[in-house]
Order: structure tokens, then C-alpha cells, then sequence
């Protein structure tokens, strides 16, 4: 409810002035059949035409007046529905861009996807519905309450008491359906989930002829969904018949009440027939209520999920200067420090990291070698602030990266991780992914890429359009581009994440010198397997298991670091056999 | 009750999509004629409700004293047995409708999933995964909420609007003129704004779909996005499209809306004709005026739902451009299907013949031309080349993602197109370049190519694949559940239990993708013991780039430009300097 109130709330005047023109327009709706009963009752008998030919005119004006009060409410309230849900979708996918990686992983891809289009679908649905018909029912019971009081007050009493038993229906429909729908959307997480892996692993499952067993995985997804949809369904059907049951109970009553009354002379039986009447409108009214709670609920789980995920704490946020003149001490703000990249004593728990210490000089390179799973990557994640450290700090040009801006941050890294993206594109986008890169920076990055050939080869050259994920290109043209990409930015670090695995070796050679001879002044850092990706490296870090085990130059690690030697000897036997 | 009447549609298409939407329905008989049964009872205790009260009321209105109270007893009991049995009409009517409306979506849900499996790969690489999604989560959903509500009221409207047509009809047939005046208005009315807007709600969902497509890709690529702090210009272009399917939205409703206030102005037209008509017809005595105020009554009765429907009418209109979008989906062009007498292979030996094949992705440019390669039975292929050469073309045709354009590629001599898909696919054991697990066990990922294996033979393949060390090391080994993208895994690892998979799978022909490019060396070493193992007495295709990997093999396939440059063992390849020896001395540069 917050959420919904919060994006409706500027368009408050709008919303205002909608409710008032639907009142307006229920008033001359209510006015017809009034006019109606008058003309019929009364001009018609007297046989008076003029009267009757008034009338007739009054009830057309009405008409006309519903009919366009109706109108522009209703595309006011559309308007208001369109104005927040389009808000409401914005800062949810900007919130999401903004994502740190531990409330990405913790809420899931899926989920974020689902709550992005399932969910704010949802809601939106209510705010358009509750303006439309959030008004008529309420201003008919208001009405029907007030008339039905001021008729007989014994009989009101018996209204009074319905009051408890329709409260207490509303708020169980409010407990209840809130977590109900919930329970539906975290289903459709799931079928989402199990649809966006099918078709990212198409080619494997149709190789392995898996698609029988997939369409039964999916179908446990749907029959989830669906159970889970009926269960909340048939409970929230529930409380329509209950309320209609009671408030009828409430009805005979009035009758029995009413015969009591009438036996003992207080009243006249025509005050229960009125009384009657009007109690069945307010049955209806009640029921439109109703109804505005049922999908309400519905609109709310959705809209906890969204304000779940936009009320995510921004724990990357930049740090207030720490006041700690330890941690302050070496850090030179104007971010002339010796070295660009520094690792004191850094440990992250959950990446099962632990004192890590390096240093890089600027202008310098390093190389980070080990075993698959070796916490590698984890480096490369907490150098640019993915995640934040547990213990120790991690410095960029002498910064702590808490203390720095991310954008500031991140906008020094040139990077290709392991498993990165193309974008369905141009290439002249994709490498300079937004950052409006001059064609002549992009033509060198692209030539340094060893890519550069390949695009203009294209009849469209730069203007060619990757596929969605670069299906028109193959992996090892993928790679490229994404190394344009990194080289393309004039950035103060290149970070390369096993971006050669899909190259052959002459072309990862080929870059490399490029990469060693063009980009002087700048930090290059490469994450490998190959030892001959990482040999020509200033420094070279072995990793195992998440600790630094050696550090040093190709030379030196052969001297002293076992795990090195093994490599190397493996890769060159390799070579040689 | 134009409004909800097929045939009224235009579009040529939109009749199709209210056809197949009603056959969809159709198939729940029973539960739609246990509803209109409902809705029918339903309708007649309704009506029966005031008239027991009336009753009641009469006896009351006998007065002070003389009320009869066994009598008003009687009545209330009526009453409230009445009530009860209408409460317990009422929420089955919903349970049915609701169990309807979603087991129509279910199954709409597993069709657009089916359908998925039986497209050609090449479909998403042009179709954005976020809108195939968007049609499951989005589009069914619209439907979905359609049929439950939209359909039990249309149900019990009927009901209601045929009863006071009949009654409207008993009492003045001169009075029912007048409605068959405006009656057709609201018709003709609607089919003119159906065909104007139907358009708009089409367009609507299709921007919803574009918008979802777009959020799918970009919540993908997030950490990308983030690491060049590009954050903004994505938002920024999210907001375009972003307003563009806001605009979609308002645009339809903007004209939708007004149907639903039409059909009620036309209908208190209607209102007002039948009050003016009446009284004339009164003042010439041609009917009491008991008649008129009835007549009335059953022409606001009649109006009543036809309004509610009206109202309803932009939820029916984006319930079907919904449906469309899904219809449309399960249209797409299939793979192939198996010709017909297409063999099942059942003994495969595993020898290949590639004769004359060409290929090209798009009509005018063939990336394969004349390609001729005969592999014997056990026989060890190797394919190098520089990326971009046609490496992984080779591979799609031989799998039959993509039929070739010209020439035949043959299985122990059969052309594979003349062979079961499935067959022919089970026939080989693939490690793609793409690694692809799902959300799972690890158990379960790497039994994927064999449900039916044993915990024994998956630990086995684990241990040949090299990964048991970091299974054991997980908490719940075996069943550690893995995220979907594997993020909780490296990609070296990932490659592992690929191959882990692929050493359950028992079959004739291997192929491996650059399969080893992502593991470290000291895997890689371990892991080629394994694979040659698993390479024995098979037909085996490997596309890599560490010619030591490839040393071994019998013919070693150079490919530059979708031609085969070279062909030969290592050594006659090596001796002959060319490509191949140039390739092979770069490595120690």
C-alpha cells in the first residue's frame, strides 16, 4: 500500500478531481431513474405532455452528463495509472541496474524479472480498476447507510452490528490474501526461471534429446503455479458468499425485528419494505467493496515485492571519510599514490577469501594465475566493488574504494569478465557501450582487438547488429569485441578475466603485444589459466584456494613457487609432446 | 450483448484468436455446464429471495397485534435456507470458473513451453528471451484474469438479459420497438470501436513485450553495466521505452474507455425513449401504467449487465490482443519435422560422410561450400581454423540444428535427414563452448544426459571429470543446489561438470567444443586421461585451440573461410608448413 500511495500521491489534484467528476457522474446516474419513477408516477397519470416531454429532456441531459463526466474520469484515472506505474517500473529497473551483487544474488535474476513485469502488471491493473470503480460503491453505501438510518433506528441497530462481521471479513481478505498472492508470484518466479533456462540451453538440451524431461520440469513449475493460483483463489472467493450470507442473515432479521416492531404498534410495515430495499443496496455496495479488497490484495503482495526489492539497503554506498586515522594514513587524497592498485590484508568470507595483499605500480602489469575456483575472479569483483570486503581494504589510486564514488570507481576500469554480454547492438555500440566513444578510438580498439578486420569486412561495418547475446558472432569474435570494449574507454586499469579462452593462441599472443606495447601508462591486469597468458606479467600472483601462494616474476615464481613450476612444466610439456 | 459476440469483430485475425481463446475453453464441458446451471439456480433464488420476503412482509403488514408470527417464522426460515443454498451456489460458481480460468492457462503455459522446444535454435538468436517470457508471464496472465472473471459474468448476464427480453417482450411488444432501436446502436457501436481499437490493444502488448524483452537482457547483463558505470545511459534508454509502452497502454485505454460510458449512455437513451413512449402510449390508452413501471423494470434489469459487460470490455479486448500474442507464438514455423519413414537408429557405428555440403545462415552467403570429409568409425577429428571460420557451423549441421543447403551429410551411410531427430541427436555426446547448467543439484545437472543413472555413476563421472574435489568440499556435496547462471560457480568449474555430463552420456560419436579452453592446464592434463577414455571407440569431432590436444588425431581439418585449407595427420601437416606449422609455431611466441 505504501508503494501505491507513494506513486500516487503526485498526481493527487488529478485523482481528486477524477473522484469528484465520477461522484458527479453516480449522482446523475442515480438521477435518472428517479426523474423516471416521477414521470411515470406522476406527469403520466395527469396526462401532463409538457411535463412528460421536460422530463424526458432532463433525463437525456443526464445521460449526456454521465456519459462525459464518465469519460474523462476514466481516462483520468488511465492517465494517473500510466503516469505512476511508469514511474513505478523506472525506479524499479534503475534500482535494479544499481543493484549491489549480494541483493542481486539474494533476490535472483528471475525474480527481479518477474517482479518487473508480472508484478508491476499487477499493479498497475488496481490503480487504473480502483479509480474507476473505487468510487461508486463506496459513495452508494455511504448513501444507502445514511437514508437506511434515518428511517428507523431500531432497525439500524441491526446494521450496526453487521459492521463487526464485515470488518473482520475485510481484514481477513488483507491477512490472508496478501501472503496468498505472494505465495502465487513466487511461482511464476520459478516458471520464469525454468523458461529463461531452456532457452539458454537450448542447443544442449535438444543434443541431448532432453526436451521430454524438460517439458515435464516445466510442467511441475506450471502445476505449481497453478495450484498455488487456485488455492488463492478459492480463498479469496471465499469472503464474497460469506459477507452476501451475512449480511442476508442480517436481512430476515431486519424482517423478524421488524414484525415485532410493527406487532407492537411502533411502526409501519411500509419502513421495512423501504428498509428492505435499501439494505439490498447496500448488500451491493458492500460486495463492490469487496471486491476492491480482493484485487487490492492481489496488487499489494505485488507491490511488497517491488518495494521489497527498491527499499534494498544501499550497502555499497560511498563511506563517510572514515574518522580512523589508521585507515587513513596512508591514503593520499589526491590520489597520488605510488601504486594504482593495492590489496592490504584483504578477506571476504562468503567468496572464501582471505589475506589477500598486493600491490601494482601505476603504468605496471599483473598477472593472477590458479586453479580453477581459486578466488581469481573474487579479486577482480572486489577490486571494482561488487562486493565489499570483510576485513583489510582494497585501494585504488590510493582510495579506499568505500570512500570513493562508484561511478568514480568504475569509470577507471576498462574489463572483460568471464561470462560477459553483448548487447543486442550495433558493434560501434557495443564497444562503446554508451559512452560515445569517437569512431576512431572504437576503429583502434578494435584494431588492437585483432577484431578490426572482421568488422570491416562487414557490409555494414560498425553498423552491423549483434544478434541478442551475439548469436550472429562466434565466441571467439564475441571475445574481441568485448576486448575493444575494454581497451576502447582510455581507462587507468584494464582488467582481462580469462578473455582469451575461446581465442586461438596466435591471436591471444597478437593482443597481448598489443596490450604490452599500445597501452603504456596504463594498469593491466590478467586473470588466466594459460601461464603463457600471464609469463610477460611485472608481477604474477599464484592463487590457491582463495590465499595468495606465491607472487613475483615468471623467473622468480619458477624458482619458488611449486605450484608455478607445475604449470609451466605441464603447458611447455604440453608444447613439446 | 454485441460486445461480446465474435462475429461482430473486423480484423481479419481477431475472430480467430476469440475462436481459439472460446475452443481452449470448450474443453472444460462439464465445468461450464455445471456453471450455467449454477448461474441459472443462482438467478432463480435470487429472484426468489424478495418475493419469500414480500411474502413475509404481508403477513406483517396485517399490523399492530395481529401479526401471525408462526407465519413469519416459516418465511424466515425460508429466507435463510435460500440464502444459504444461493451463498453455497455463489462460491462454487467461483471455484469452477476460477479452476477454468486457470487450467485454461495452464495449459496455454505448457503449449507456448512445448512450443518453445520445437522451435529451430535459430529462433532465439532474433527473439528476445524476455519477450518469449513476457508471453508466459505477462500475456497468459492477462488472460488468465479474463476468463475467470469476465466469463462468469457474461454467464449469468445472458441469463439475466434473456429472462427480461422475454419478459419485456410479454408485457408490451410496442415498447420493445424502442429498444430494438437503440439495441442495434450499441451493436454497430462496438464493432466500430472494436475495429478502431483493437490495433491500439495490440500494439499495447507488443510494447509490454518490447519492454519486457529489454529488461530481460539488461538485468542479465547488470554487472556489465555496472562495471563501466553505464548505469545511467541504459536507464535512460530503458525510460524511452518505458514511455512508449506507457503511452500504449494509455492509448488503447485511452479509447477503450469510452465504450464502456457509451453502451450506458445509449442504454439510458433507451431508458428515457421507453418512459416517453410509454407515457404516450398511456395517454392514448393503449396500455396502464402498471405495465409501463414494470416494463421498465425489466428494461433497467435487461441494461444492468449489458453495462457491466461494456465496462468490462477493455479488459475482453486486452484479454484477446493477450491471447493473439500467445496464438501468434504457437504459430511460429517448427523445426522440420522427421520425414516421413524417418529410420530409428538403433546399432550406430559412428561413421560420418560429409559429401558436397554447403550452408549459409542467410540465403545469399554460403559460409560452407563444397565440403567433402569422410570419418571411419573411431576415427579422431580435429577442426582448427581462426574463429569466425565456420568451426561451430560444422557442428550445427551435424546435429541438425541447421539443415544443410545443399549436398547430404551421412550417418553409417543414411543421410541424417532421413534419420529420427532424436535418434540422431542421442547418437552424439556434445561439450559445447557454451556451458549451460540449471537451477538444481549438482547430482541432478550432471545426470541431466541420464535420469536414470546411479549416485555411483555420477560420482564416477565427477571423479573422471575432475570435480569431485570441489563437490566434496561443498556442504551438501552431491546436493548442493546450484543457482540458476551458476553465478556460485566459476566458469572452469562449470566446464567441468559439462564434461562430468557428458562422460555419463554413452554414445558413438563425441564432440567437444573448445570444451577444455576454460580449464586451467593442471586440469586440463588430468582431464585429457579421462577424455581419452571416454574418446575410445568413438567417433570423435573436437574443436580447440591447443594443437596439443589435437596432435593425437588422425585427420586434423584446417578450416579458413568455411573451405578446408588443409587436411592431414599432424605430421604431413607439419611437413608441409603451411597454415597448420605456421599456426603451430605461434605458440611459443
Amino acid at each position: 500500500m505504501k508503494l501505491m500511495l507513494k506513486y500516487m500521491s503526485p498526481y493527487r489534484l488529478r485523482i481528486a478531481v477524477t473522484i469528484l467528476f465520477k461522484f458527479a457522474a453516480v449522482i446523475f446516474e442515480l438521477l435518472i431513474p428517479y426523474i423516471l419513477e416521477t414521470m411515470i408516477d406522476v406527469a403520466a397519470p395527469a396526462k401532463d405532455v409538457k411535463r412528460i416531454c421536460i422530463y424526458g429532456v432532463i433525463m437525456v441531459l443526464c445521460a449526456v452528463a454521465a456519459f462525459l463526466l464518465n469519460i474523462t474520469a476514466n481516462r483520468m484515472a488511465t492517465k494517473t495509472a500510466r503516469d505512476s506505474i511508469k514511474e513505478v517500473r523506472g525506479d524499479l529497473f534503475s534500482k535494479t541496474m544499481y543493484l549491489c551483487g549480494d541483493d542481486f544474488d539474494d533476490v535472483t535474476l528471475p525474480s527481479l524479472i518477474s517482479r518487473m513485469t508480472s508484478d508491476s502488471y499487477n499493479v498497475q491493473s488496481f490503480l487504473g480498476m480502483i479509480q474507476r470503480m473505487g468510487v461508486r460503491a463506496p459513495i452508494i453505501l455511504a448513501g444507502g447507510i445514511a437514508v437506511a438510518c434515518s428511517m428507523d433506528m431500531g432497525l439500524t441497530l441491526i446494521l450496526v452490528c453487521m459492521v463487526p462481521v464485515l470488518f473482520s471479513v475485510i481484514i481477513f481478505i488483507s491477512k490472508k490474501g496478501i501472503p496468498l498472492f505472494r505465495r502465487v508470484q513466487e511461482k511464476v518466479d520459478n516458471v520464469v526461471r525454468v523458461m529463461r533456462e531452456n532457452i539458454s540451453g537450448i542447443r544442449v538440451i535438444k543434443a541431448l534429446s532432453m526436451t521430454e524431461y524438460e517439458k515435464e520440469r516445466f510442467g511441475r513449475a506450471n502445476d505449481m503455479l497453478t495450484d498455488e493460483d487456485i488455492h488463492a483463489g478459492e480463498v479469496m472467493a471465499l469472503p464474497n458468499p460469506v459477507m452476501n450470507l451475512f449480511l442476508n442473515l442480517g436481512l430476515t432479521c431486519v424482517i423478524l425485528v421488524g414484525a415485532y416492531r410493527v406487532n407492537a404498534g411502533v411502526m409501519k410495515t411500509g419502513v421495512i419494505l423501504a428498509f428492505l430495499t435499501y439494505f439490498n443496496i447496500i448488500i451491493m455496495a458492500v460486495m463492490g467493496v469487496n471486491r476492491i479488497f480482493i484485487s487490492y490484495s492481489k496488487a499489494g503482495a505485488s507491490a511488497d515485492r517491488i518495494q521489497e526489492v527498491l527499499e534494498c539497503s544501499e550497502s555499497l554506498k560511498q563511506k563517510e571519510i572514515n574518522s580512523d586515522g589508521a585507515l587513513k594514513a596512508n591514503t593520499n587524497k589526491s590520489g597520488k599514490s605510488d601504486y594504482m592498485i593495492e590489496f592490504d590484508d584483504v578477506s571476504i568470507k562468503k567468496m572464501g577469501l582471505s589475506g589477500v595483499s598486493f600491490k601494482v605500480r601505476r603504468g605496471g602489469t599483473l598477472g593472477i594465475i590458479g586453479a580453477t575456483g581459486c578466488g581469481k575472479t573474487t579479486v577482480l569483483n572486489l577490486m571494482m566493488r561488487f562486493y565489499d570486503v570483510d576485513a583489510g581494504r582494497v585501494l585504488i589510486d590510493g582510495n579506499d574504494v568505500r570512500e570513493m564514488g562508484l561511478k568514480d570507481l568504475r569509470s577507471r576500469f576498462g574489463v572483460v569478465f568471464q561470462n560477459d554480454m553483448i548487447f543486442n547492438d550495433t558493434i560501434y555500440e557495443n564497444i562503446s557501450f554508451g559512452r560515445d566513444l569517437d569512431i576512431n578510438d572504437v576503429r583502434r580498439a578494435a584494431a588492437d582487438a585483432n577484431i578490426a578486420g572482421f568488422i570491416e569486412g562487414l557490409e555494414e561495418k560498425y553498423n552491423y547488429t549483434a544478434a541478442i547475446k551475439g548469436m550472429n558472432l562466434s565466441g571467439g569474435q564475441r571475445q574481441r569485441i568485448l576486448i575493444a570494449r575494454a581497451l576502447a574507454g582510455k581507462p587507468d586499469i584494464i582488467v582481462l578475466d580469462d578473455a582469451s579462452s575461446a581465442l586461438d593462441y596466435r591471436t591471444d599472443a597478437g593482443i597481448r603485444a598489443k596490450l604490452l606495447d599500445g597501452y603504456t601508462g596504463i594498469v593491466k591486469v590478467v586473470i588466466a589459466q594459460r601461464v603463457s597468458s600471464v609469463m610477460n606479467m611485472d608481477n604474477i600472483i599464484v592463487m590457491d584456494e582463495g590465499k595468495i601462494i606465491g607472487s613475483g616474476t615468471h623467473d622468480k615464481l619458477l624458482a619458488e613457487c611449486g605450484l608455478y613450476r607445475g604449470l609451466f612444466r605441464l603447458q611447455m610439456g604440453e608444447v613439446q609432446g | 450483448m454485441a460486445p461480446i459476440s465474435s462475429k461482430t469483430d473486423k480484423p481479419k485475425d481477431t475472430g480467430g484468436a476469440m475462436r481459439h481463446l472460446i475452443s481452449y475453453i470448450f474443453e472444460y464441458k462439464i465445468s461450464l455446464i455445471s456453471a450455467v446451471i449454477l448461474a441459472v439456480f443462482g438467478n432463480i433464488l435470487a429472484l426468489a429471495g424478495p418475493a419469500v420476503s414480500g411474502k413475509a412482509i404481508d403477513v406483517i403488514g396485517l399490523g399492530g397485534g395481529r401479526v401471525d408470527f408462526d407465519k413469519v417464522f416459516f418465511y424466515v426460515a425460508i429466507l435463510v435456507c435460500i440464502y444459504i443454498v444461493a451463498g453455497i451456489m455463489t462460491y462454487s460458481l467461483s471455484v469452477i470458473m476460477i479452476r477454468l480460468g486457470r487450467n485454461v492457462s495452464r495449459k496455454m503455459r505448457q503449449e507456448v513451453f512445448d512450443k518453445l522446444t520445437k522451435l529451430p535454435v535459430g529462433y532465439f538468436d532474433t527473439h528476445q528471451t524476455g519477450d518469449i517470457i513476457s508471453r508466459v508471464s505477462y500475456d497468459i496472465d492477462v488472460v488468465n484474469t479474463s476468463v475467470s472473471a469476465d466469463i462468469t459474468q457474461v454467464i449469468t448476464s445472458i441469463i439475466t438479459v434473456a429472462g427480461s427480453f422475454g419478459m419485456m417482450l410479454f408485457i408490451s411488444r410496442k415498447l420493445v420497438l424502442v429498444v430494438l432501436v437503440t439495441l442495434p446502436a450499441s451493436i454497430i457501436y462496438t464493432r466500430y470501436m472494436t475495429g478502431k481499437t483493437r490495433p491500439l490493444f495490440r500494439r499495447r502488448s507488443k510494447k509490454y513485450g518490447e519492454l519486457n524483452g529489454y529488461t530481460e537482457e539488461m538485468f542479465s547483463g547488470q554487472k556489465t553495466v555496472q562495471a563501466y558505470a553505464k548505469e545511467e545511459n541504459i536507464i535512460s534508454k530503458f525510460d524511452i521505452i518505458n514511455t512508449s509502452a506507457a503511452d500504449a497502454y494509455y492509448e488503447a485505454d485511452y479509447y477503450g474507455a469510452i465504450i464502456g460510458p457509451s453502451v450506458g449512455f445509449i442504454n439510458n437513451i433507451s431508458l428515457a425513449l421507453v418512459a416517453i413512449a410509454g407515457s404516450v402510449l398511456y395517454l392514448n390508452n393503449m396500455t396502464g401504467i402498471g405495465q409501463i413501471s414494470s416494463f421498465i423494470l425489466y428494461s433497467r434489469k435487461f441494461s444492468g449487465p449489458v453495462n457491466e459487460i461494456a465496462n468490462m470490455y477493455n479488459e475482453i479486448l486486452s484479454a484477446l490482443a493477450a491471447a493473439e500474442r500467445v496464438f501468434n507464438f504457437l504459430d511460429e514455423e517448427e523445426e522440420v519435422t522427421d520425414r516421413q519413414g524417418a529410420v530409428e537408429l538403433k546399432e550406430v557405428k559412428g561413421e560420418i560422410d560429409f559429401k558436397n555440403v554447403c550452408f549459409g545462415y542467410n540465403k545469399t552467403k554460403n559460409i560452407i561450400e563444397d565440403f567433402n570429409l569422410k570419418v571411419s568409425p573411431g576415427q579422431v577429428v580435429a577442426i582448427v581454423g581462426p574463429t569466425g571460420a565456420g568451426k561451430t557451423t560444422l557442428i550445427n549441421l551435424l546435429m541438425r540444428f541447421y539443415d544443410v543447403c545443399g549436398g547430404q551429410i551421412l550417418l553409417d551411410g543414411i543421410d541424417i535427414r532421413d534419420i529420427k531427430r532424436d535418434d540422431l541427436r542421442k547418437s552424439f555426446t556434445m561439450v559445447l563452448q557454451d556451458t549451460w547448467l540449471f537451477g538444481g543439484t549438482i547430482a541432478e545437472n550432471i545426470a541431466y544426459g541420464k535420469p536414470d543413472a546411479s549416485r555411483e555413476d555420477i560420482e564416477r563421472a565427477a571423479k573422471s571429470a575432475r570435480i569431485s574435489f570441489y563437490v566434496n568440499n561443498m556442504r551438501d556435496k552431491y546436493d548442493t543446489v546450484i543457482t540458476e547462471d551458476a553465478g556460485n560457480l566459476s566458469k572452469g568449474q562449470k566446464q567441468l561438470m559439462t564434461i562430468a555430463r557428458a562422460m555419463l552420456v554413452d554414445s558413438k560419436i563425441l564432440i567437444l567444443d573448445e570444451a577444455t579452453s576454460n580449464v586451467d592446464t593442471h586440469t586440463e592434463k588430468q582431464i585429457q586421461k579421462a577424455m581419452l577414455e571416454l574418446m575410445k571407440d568413438k567417433t570423435c569431432f573436437i574443436i580447440a585451440h591447443r594443437l596439443s590436444t589435437i596432435e593425437n588425431a588422425d585427420i586434423i581439418l584446417v578450416i579458413k573461410d568455411g573451405k578446408v585449407a588443409e587436411q592431414g595427420s599432424h605430421r604431413e601437416l607439419m611437413e608441409k608448413k603451411g597454415e597448420y606449422h605456421n599456426m603451430y609455431m605461434a605458440q611459443y611466441n
